[in-house]
């Protein structure tokens, strides 16, 4: 334990008595007092004497540089300290330490906040414009040069983007389907229309949900783990790496993965188009439609133009979802955290984009008549 | 807490000079069941500079998680003055961790935090002390590592040496008595390792503190460390222990000379 006696000398003199281990554990029970000490007598010379201190850690030198430091009229000296300890507290310049000479940046006002904030957005609008064009000109290389793609890394992330979103993108596509027929079936079952059902689901889940369902999957799925991976990368200084050995970042990364996905997204796309049929197909035999009847009804509702302006779709969507997860990933700063900034921004942008993206397939489909 | 606990810091008057304060007793080092070192002993003394050498991919690092409870061993003993760290959990764990300091070798620094908060974070959670005090013994030990200038910059604004330096200044946030140094030298320049150095005998000397040391670099070795234990690949184990300027200038073993003297032909032999 620590402990501290204050002895006011017929000289004029306070002396603190500090006695016993000054350290992190018992330090703060005297700290307060010690402050107090010297703050009730600003006049008087002050003498911490320190012999009966045994212990003195790296806490215990901070209340002895505390008490050196306190700006007042009349000094404050140490003495009795055992060698051991003057020793440590020697490595301290102690009106140095005492004041913080690096404070942490203060809020900046909130016109530049707003000044800062569209310049980034204006930063991150022209990076994307020249992604674009280097991504496009990375397909195009890749296209009059299929041998130079990194066709196992292609494979791969087929697996990932493909594959193993298969699982998710049927049963939400399935319970869509389901959730769907059910609410429709229900009123218009008062107007004896719930056959018509059937041309709802039809064409909504091949023109519009189908596609934009999966996609948003994909853009939460693969979009967040292409940034997230590409991130890494980039914090570890692989993608430094790779263009110090003279190869082009977006050939040599985002290309494998764009192919990938526009491989495999239109593939989920009939998928889903399917599991959300069929979910509504089932949905309607309880409201006493049989299977065959419902597929009828959407044969003759959904033309083919129909499944193809959903189908177009998804390849757009297909290169999107990754060259946003891909840009995000390369546009990673540096720490820990940025990894996590990226795919969220991939996952947040992607969204956003595919949604705009839909909004405009929607207006060029009606104004070509589709 | 009222119990007695072994492993808190007593100063120097009260430590017995060459009392046994880490035992590594029998360690078989490695992962998931597979040893890459067997049968591994040796004991630090309390106030020691003590140094894990060898060559890389040797297990020294792989030790050093074993030592702190990160990894348990494949089996084996690692005891802090007579308790045993393996198969230690809970609060058992985490009071025998609160009495080291681990500098990682990235220096593992918070990346949202300032350098200030990174070291002002562990005597927050255990000291009490108060908002004034915390801060000035964090820019003590930011100054300890001549970092007190850059206490407001966050970990990504510094350089690797930098940050490597403010993870020391963290792991001696509390005035832990063992520190465990997992390549202290390697980023810094020769000037900031001399420093470190000296830093390192100091508070060896002034407070008793005992240090573990991983490393590779010789300078350092020779200058800060009292015995050594070095580890060989091919031996699976320890092919020396002791003072390193002993090993360097008498060892009987070549392997252990030519490691002391930079001699790759020897070392290969």
């Amino acid at each position: 334990m620590a402990a501290l006696a204050i002895n006011d000398l017929p000289d004029g003199r306070r002396v603190l008595a500090l006695d016993g281990r000054l350290d992190s554990n018992t330090v703060r029970a005297v700290w307060s007092d010690a402050h107090r000490a010297l703050a009730d007598a600003p006049g008087k010379p002050v003498t911490v004497d320190a012999a009966k201190v045994d212990y003195c850690d790296g806490a215990g030198v901070a209340l002895l540089i505390d008490l050196i430091a306190q700006e007042r009229a009349a000094p404050v000296e140490i003495a009795n300290l055992k060698p051991a300890f003057e020793l440590l507290l020697k490595q301290f310049d102690p009106k140095r330490v005492a004041k913080d000479i690096d404070p942490e940046v203060k809020r900046r006002p909130a016109i530049e906040e707003i000044g800062r904030a569209a310049a980034a957005v204006w930063k991150d609008i022209a990076e994307q414009i020249t992604f674009i064009g280097e991504l496009s000109a990375a397909l195009f290389h890749a296209l009059l040069r299929p041998h130079t793609v990194r066709w196992r890394d292609v494979w791969r992330v087929c697996e990932r983007v493909g594959v193993d979103a298969l699982p998710i993108v049927a049963l939400i596509s399935f319970l869509l389907g389901m959730i769907l027929a059910f609410q429709s079936a229900v009123p218009m079952k008062r107007f004896g229309a719930e056959i018509f059902v059937a041309d709802l689901i039809g064409l909504s889940m091949l023109r519009e949900l189908g596609p934009l369902m999966t996609a948003i999957l994909l853009a939460g799925r693969s979009g967040a783990a292409f940034a997230a991976e590409i991130g890494t990368m980039r914090v570890n200084q692989e993608v430094d790496a790779i263009t110090t050995m003279g190869l082009d970042p977006v050939r040599f990364l985002v290309t494998p993965r764009v192919i990938a996905a526009l491989l495999m997204t239109p593939l989920l796309v009939l998928f889903s188009m399917l599991l959300g049929l069929v979910g509504g197909a089932i949905t309607m035999t309880s409201f006493s439609i049989p299977v065959v009847t419902f597929m009828k009804e959407v044969e003759s509702a959904v033309s083919f133009t129909d499944f193809m302006a959903g189908f177009v779709k998804s390849f757009v969507f297909a290169i999107l979802i990754a060259g946003i997860g891909c840009l995000r990933g390369l546009q990673t700063a540096a720490g820990a955290s940025a990894v996590g900034e990226s795919a969220t921004r991939a996952v947040v942008s992607g969204i956003i984009l595919l949604v705009v993206v839909d909004g405009i397939f929607a207006v060029a489909f009606y104004i070509l008549n589709i | 807490m009222a119990t007695h606990d072994p492993l808190a810091a007593e100063g120097p008057a009260r430590r017995t000079p060459g009392e046994v304060l880490i035992e590594v007793d029998h360690l078989y080092a490695g992962y998931d069941g597979t040893a890459i070192l067997d049968d591994v002993s040796f004991n630090i003394r309390a106030g020691e500079v003590f140094g894990i050498l060898g060559g890389s991919g040797g297990g020294k690092s792989t030790i050093l998680k074993h030592m702190i409870g990160l990894v348990p061993p494949v089996s084996g003993h690692v005891r802090f003055a007579g308790e045993d760290i393996v198969g230690a959990d809970g609060e058992e764990l985490e009071r025998l961790r609160r009495r080291f300091g681990v500098m990682y070798q990235s220096g593992a620094l918070f990346g949202s935090m300032t350098l200030l908060e990174n070291v002002r974070l562990p005597i927050e959670v255990y000291s009490g002390l108060p908002g004034d005090a915390m801060n000035l013994i964090a820019r003590m030990k930011l100054a300890l590592v001549g970092l007190d200038a850059f206490t407001g910059h966050l970990p990504s604004e510094i350089s690797g040496g930098m940050q490597k330096r403010a993870g020391i200044a963290r792991a001696m946030a509390l005035d832990p008595s063992i520190l465990f140094l997992d390549e202290p030298s390697s980023g810094l320049d020769p000037i900031t390792s001399a420093t470190l150095d000296a830093t390192v005998r100091r508070l060896a000397e002034s407070l008793g503190v005992t240090f573990v040391i991983v490393t590779h670099d010789l300078p350092s070795v020779f200058a800060s460390i009292d015995r050594v234990v070095l580890l060989d690949k091919k031996a699976r184990g320890i092919i020396a222990e002791g003072d390193p300027r002993e090993l360097r200038d008498s060892s009987p073993d070549p392997r252990v000379r030519a490691f002391f003297r930079r001699e790759p032909e020897k070392a290969a032999a």
